[in-house]
């Protein structure tokens, strides 16, 4: 993904979305769109062209990790890069997240150095 | 309760806002809570279950929230609304985060439900055990805080 593409941010908390937001302007990121939940996300990525999904784990409606079986599963959008970001460390969500097909996670808090390096290995493993 | 559940979220509060504010915090003597009131002026509370259970409340001074806010978002916020108990929110599910990390690095495995988040002067909270919580107080350049910790098996 190039600076260009467009970027989906996914979490409940409006604050989330705003700090995601900032950090990835300050990376160089500019077309940026959000949604507050797995439903709301899944329906954006039906309708336009996202080149990247940023998504909480814990929301309300769908989760994160629910939001990306729905991806891999569905044909057109299988192959979005996904990067999962969580609240939760426990081994096992991260196991069952890799299993789902998650091409990278963050644990919050985090800052925008670690955003754009967990960024940056998601680009090359699919350039 | 147990005071090995208290030093993961002191750490937890402390990395969390540091990283996410720019804001180093002071902790303070902890203390025994002697009744449900908290002290700030808006408080997020996150329920905790697992090996033990309990819950964990954040109760911010508006001057001290108002600050912190403003720090993550990068924008003056001036007055207490809902971005800021948005904020409160997200920071006591990350600093909930980053204190059950720690506890199970010490083998102690916990999981959260969703925060939930109080405003008012002199407001009370009630934790799901309803025992004695320990209360951390923080001080900060721009105000004080508070972490209120109630952790243990459902005997104590």
């Amino acid at each position: 993904m190039d600076k260009m593409g467009k970027v989906l941010i996914v979490d409940d908390f409006s604050t989330m979305r705003k700090v995601i937001r900032n950090l990835l302007k300050q990376l160089g990121y500019e077309n940026i769109v959000e949604a507050e939940d797995g439903v709301v996300a899944l329906d954006a990525l039906k309708k336009e062209k996202i080149d990247f999904v940023i998504s909480d784990w814990n929301m309300p409606n769908m989760t994160g990790l629910e939001l990306l079986k729905r991806v891999r599963a569905d044909g057109a959008l299988s192959k979005t890069p996904f990067l999962m970001v969580t609240a939760e460390s426990l081994k096992e969500n991260i196991v069952e997240a890799v299993k789902e097909g998650v091409d990278n996670y963050i644990v919050k808090p985090f800052t925008a150095d670690v955003l754009g390096e967990k960024i940056s290995q998601i680009e090359k493993k699919y350039s | 309760m147990d005071v090995k559940y208290i030093n993961p979220f002191l750490e937890g509060t402390l990395h969390v806002l540091k990283t996410m504010a720019f804001i180093d915090a002071r902790p303070g003597k902890p203390f025994l809570k002697k009744d449900n009131a908290v002290g700030g002026d808006i408080t997020g509370i996150i329920g905790i279950a697992g090996s033990v259970k309990g819950s964990f409340a954040l109760s911010f001074s508006e001057k001290c929230i108002l600050r912190i806010v403003s720090n993550m978002l990068g924008e003056d916020i001036v007055q207490v609304n809902r971005d800021i108990a948005d904020a409160v929110g997200e920071i006591t599910n990350m600093v909930s985060g980053a204190a059950r990390q720690r506890l199970e690095a010490m083998g102690i495995s916990l999981s959260a439900a969703i925060p939930t988040v109080v405003t008012g002067k002199g407001h009370t909270i009630n934790h799901v055990l309803g025992g004695a919580s320990i209360i951390i107080p923080f001080d900060t350049d721009h105000g004080s805080f508070v972490a209120d910790v109630c952790m243990g098996k459902e005997a104590d």
